[in-house]
């Protein structure tokens, strides 16, 4: 075995644009799939808060199924089964464009969306009734309620549970590797296969995933710390 | 479509359950069961100990294991399996199977997790539980051991439990590393059917899904039932309701 050398592989500028391609392909899918995940669960929490029993059943099962099926069997489903059942050309067109990450960003998106609004609707109950009635009594109309006093305290209460599910899904960014999407773990591979340095690039690849999961932690505790107020117990 | 995922359920339905077993390693839905049991059973120790560490003043325990909590938070079970598939042959001096990579993989990573359940349960806990078992003379660990642990335990029955569902849904990326779990069985039969990608990984999903769904349900039901005995152990007894002081009016004539 050789001696440790991290400089070997920094210094190599092949390895080193292997490894800045990879991290930029998995931070484009964890940004992508965040942003559509967000919008997903906000989407889904007005769909639940609805008094319609039907659409309620619909998006518990959305929350279900998401929740209880391995996030990599989802994406295996979305890239070798649904990709499948598309028409020839767009498949085509998905071959071209780099369509393992397309989907990586889609099944992580639609997964991660079924945590956020669990989180959200959670955050959302937790809200004494009288603040909706208060609200309302002030002359708020429903979604006005909603959007200046209610949902701002439930983003509050949902903060920490948003963060941790907001790393799980930096993290779950990963699992795109298995469906051939040129991400982070993915370049790390490539760089052992060609280096024989598997100490040294596995110590860069988790640093820099460490990097990032502790900077998302951070910004959520500095959120946190922002909108915390003295709440009367 | 309904059809094809009949015809390939009654064709493979013994290479999913078990594998390719009596001729090979035992596979399928099998080695996924016993690879999240043995991944648990095995992480409950580590985590105790770590939780311990992790509440402990002393720096000595304190950092290593708060280090170790927040890197399997931290980076992908991905890399971590990377990475024991990397070391574990270097540390004992001679190969190990996809299996047993995965088997320490997990008990890191969900020792790790189950760590934090656990230092969380300790910390629910009144402060009063600890001071009364110190003030009877138990010392720091007889009191975590006899007093502490055996309340904060059972208070967290039920996120041991989607714990243990989380473990079934990790058992996935042993596909990565060829252990021949649910996911590597379906994987087999998707290179040997070729055309029917869509119900194979449908068929996939709806196992985990039935797997993991009963699990929750019943974790999500166990939890119900300690929180009704907590309430009835603050309140009155369990089972026969306290006699009111007033009799309330009857509502019917």
């Amino acid at each position: 075995m050789k001696g440790f050398d991290l400089m070997a592989i920094l210094l190599n500028p092949e390895f080193r644009s292997m490894l800045v391609h990879g991290l930029q392909v998995t931070l484009t899918i964890a940004a992508c799939s965040w942003l559509l995940a967000m919008a997903l669960a906000v989407v889904l929490l007005v769909i639940r808060l609805s008094p319609s029993r039907i659409t309620e059943r619909v998006v518990a099962g959305y929350v279900s199924y998401h929740q209880n099926v391995p996030t990599l069997v989802q994406l295996m489903l979305w890239y070798f089964g649904i990709s499948s059942l598309l028409p020839g050309a767009l498949q085509g067109w998905l071959g071209e464009h780099s369509g393992e990450a397309l989907f990586a960003i889609i099944g992580l998106g639609l997964c991660q969306a079924a945590y956020f609004s669990e989180d959200l609707r959670s955050g959302l109950r937790s809200i004494p009734a009288g603040q909706a009635e208060a609200a309302r009594a002030l002359g708020h109309s429903y979604i006005g309620s909603m959007r200046h006093v209610l949902m701002p305290q439930a983003v509050r209460n949902a903060l920490p549970a948003l963060v941790n599910h907001s790393v799980s899904l930096f993290k779950n960014s990963s699992l795109a590797m298995a469906i051939g999407a040129a991400e982070l773990t993915h370049a790390v591979k490539e760089v052992e296969n060609q280096s024989f340095r598997a100490f040294e690039s596995y110590l860069l690849a988790t640093m820099l995933y460490l990097v990032f999961s502790l900077l998302i932690m951070a910004v959520g505790a500095w959120l946190g710390q922002r909108t915390r107020v003295a709440t009367a117990r | 479509m309904l059809t094809d995922v009949f015809d390939i359920l009654r064709d493979n339905w013994l290479l999913l359950l078990v594998g390719q077993f009596p001729n090979g390693p035992l596979g399928g839905i099998a080695c996924t069961l016993i690879l999240s049991v043995l991944g648990i059973v095995l992480a409950f120790p580590l985590s105790v100990a770590l939780a311990l560490a992790r509440l402990s003043p002393w720096r000595l325990l304190n950092w290593p294991a708060t280090a170790l909590v927040y890197i399997a938070r931290g980076v992908p079970l991905l890399m971590i399996i990377l990475w024991v598939y990397f070391l574990v042959p270097l540390l004992i001096g001679h190969n190990v199977s996809g299996f047993v990579t995965m088997l320490c993989t997990l008990v890191l990573y969900e020792g790790a997790y189950l760590a934090e359940v656990v230092r969380a349960g300790i910390e629910a806990l009144p402060n009063g539980q600890m001071e009364a078992a110190r003030a009877l003379g138990h010392s720091h660990l007889g009191a975590m051991r006899l007093v502490i642990l055996p309340q904060a335990l059972f208070n967290m029955l039920p996120s041991m439990l989607s714990q243990f569902v989380s473990t079934i849904k990790e058992t996935t990326l042993g596909y990565v590393i060829n252990v021949p779990e649910l996911t590597f069985a379906a994987n087999q039969i998707n290179n040997q059917l070729l055309t029917k990608p869509f119900q194979v990984f449908f068929i996939l999903a709806i196992i985990y899904f039935v797997v993991c769904w009963s699990l929750t349900r019943a974790a999500t039901a166990l939890e119900r039932r300690i929180a009704a005995r907590r309430a009835g152990l603050a309140g009155a007894k369990p089972g026969k309701p306290a006699p009111l002081a007033v009799q309330p009016l009857s509502a019917e004539p």
